[in-house]
């Protein structure tokens, strides 16, 4: 039976992990291939390592991070952040990724999700949607936006329809962040997962708000979501992803076991 | 233990490279230096992307070198793509035949409400007698990522269910394909590897 997964997830920056509380507040939670072998270790079912520094310089840190981190890693393992061509997608598969993740390059370029798919495979094509509600509007869900740069600025495209086109263009997965939830220990966007996970035949992995166990409970039955992506919970000793699934197996979700 | 690994240009060899030296072997790439397989010890034909993707093999030459290879009992291990292309071939790219040395052919998953691909760790039914899975035992885990299957036959060597039960692997002497990813389904992966690389030929094919 196929199981759900637990996404280990590394914020980076300057080759460090950091988290960010709503993208502010940052703190440092040390060295990536550290912590993703840890993770590994722990029961982790896949690894995904976001790099969020901006600077050029930023991107010959990465490599050699992503190298550092592949090296000894044997799940899947996938990298986001400044990849914007198919030939940073390569630089980054050469290093030792497996899926490369992609968000705002996308979405300004969306041929870059084609051109990703047709040279690696719709498998190592993640595209990553940071959504964030209105929960004034009349269909909150539905009208989801889209937004890039980090949260910062409005993409001009709803949530349902910009995953959908993804797929179309030959997108393996959908990693949907809420922004409303992210760092907020409150809990995932469920109903926004499901909506999205209804529209598109493509799995989707839902971000942002992991705080309990019975939060990843709710994600994958009502937010009928494929994959759950946590980051915070594990950094600061709440929880291994071994220990989350246990609790996971004993609520009845499907899950690796024993890992 | 040196192994070729055959590189025809669908995807990234990285992670199948890196698992094969890490349980010991030393693997070389041959894009369509034939000497690599007519000299080869074992092969691994990775695979990630579209059944199309194998024409190169065609037309590199290397669909024959592997044939004869196969014949003179070098042990074979197909991944992803790489097992489905044994097949006679797959409803991914009909106009493009499969090796052929498993008469049936692969296709896409059935309709259902489930997702497609399938994409995540599911488990294996392992059949008596499999070399390639010595020591996997019930309720181990393997990572999958595929839109199209192998059929379940009398050569599958593990079943997995999803939307309908399909060939995870298939074994039949020499000639060995998996249709996860050993080089990222963690500890089982790196046994199966392993199983591979210390598999020996017995006498006479």
């Amino acid at each position: 039976m196929i199981t759900k997964r637990i996404i280990a997830c590394l914020d980076v920056r300057d080759g460090r992990v950091v988290k960010g509380v709503q993208f502010v507040d940052i703190i440092d939670a040390g060295d990536p291939a550290t912590q993703a072998a840890r993770h590994a270790r722990d029961g982790a079912d896949e690894i995904v390592l976001l790099d969020i520094t901006a600077t050029h310089e930023g991107r010959a840190t990465l490599l050699d991070t992503v190298r550092r981190t592949a090296r000894e890693l044997f799940v899947p393992f996938c990298v986001g952040g400044g990849i914007r061509s198919a030939d940073d997608a390569a630089q980054v598969f050469e290093a030792g990724a497996d899926k490369v993740s992609v968000n705002s390059a996308a979405l300004k370029n969306p041929l870059l999700i084609d051109d990703i798919g047709r040279s690696f495979g719709a498998q190592a094509v993640v595209v990553a949607i940071d959504a964030r509600r209105d929960p004034e509007a009349a269909d909150p869900v539905r009208s989801a936006q889209v937004y890039v740069h980090g949260g910062r600025k409005l993409a001009g495209r709803r949530v349902v329809e910009w995953a959908r086109e993804a797929e179309d263009r030959g997108a393996g997965e959908i990693l949907l962040t809420s922004m409303n939830s992210d760092g907020m220990r409150t809990g995932f966007d469920c109903e926004l997962t499901a909506a999205v996970s209804e529209a598109v035949g493509i799995p989707v992995i839902a971000s942002g708000g992991a705080g309990t166990v019975s939060h990843f409970v709710d994600v994958f039955g009502r937010g009928k979501a494929d994959a759950a992506l946590a980051a915070s919970i594990f950094h600061f000793g709440v929880s291994s992803a071994r220990s989350l699934k246990e609790e996971l197996a004993k609520a009845g979700v499907s899950v690796r076991l024993p890992c | 233990m040196r192994v070729t690994v055959i590189d025809y240009k669908a995807g990234n060899l990285t992670s199948v490279l890196k698992a094969l030296r890490h349980e010991g072997a030393e693997a070389v790439v041959t894009d369509g230096d034939l000497s690599l397989v007519e000299t080869a010890e074992r092969i691994v034909l990775p695979g990630v992307g579209h059944f199309a993707a194998t024409s190169r093999l065609d037309e590199t030459g290397l669909t024959q070198a592997i044939r004869a290879a196969i014949a003179r009992g070098v042990p074979f291990l197909g991944i992803c793509v790489g097992m489905q292309w044994l097949y006679a071939g797959s409803s991914e790219a009909p106009e493009q035949p499969g090796l052929g040395h498993f008469a049936e052919s692969c296709a896409r998953f059935s309709e259902s409400n489930e997702k497609v691909p399938h994409v995540g760790w599911n488990s294996l039914e392992v059949r008596a007698g499999s070399r390639l899975l010595a020591g996997v035992e019930a309720g181990e885990y393997v990572y999958f990522t595929h839109s199209y299957k192998a059929p379940v036959t009398a050569d599958s060597a593990a079943l997995t269910h999803y939307i309908e039960p399909f060939a995870s692997a298939v074994e039949r002497s020499n000639v060995m394909g998996v249709q996860f990813h050993p080089e990222k389904s963690g500890a089982t992966g790196l046994k199966i590897l392993a199983n591979f690389l210390r598999w020996e030929v017995k006498g006479a094919e």
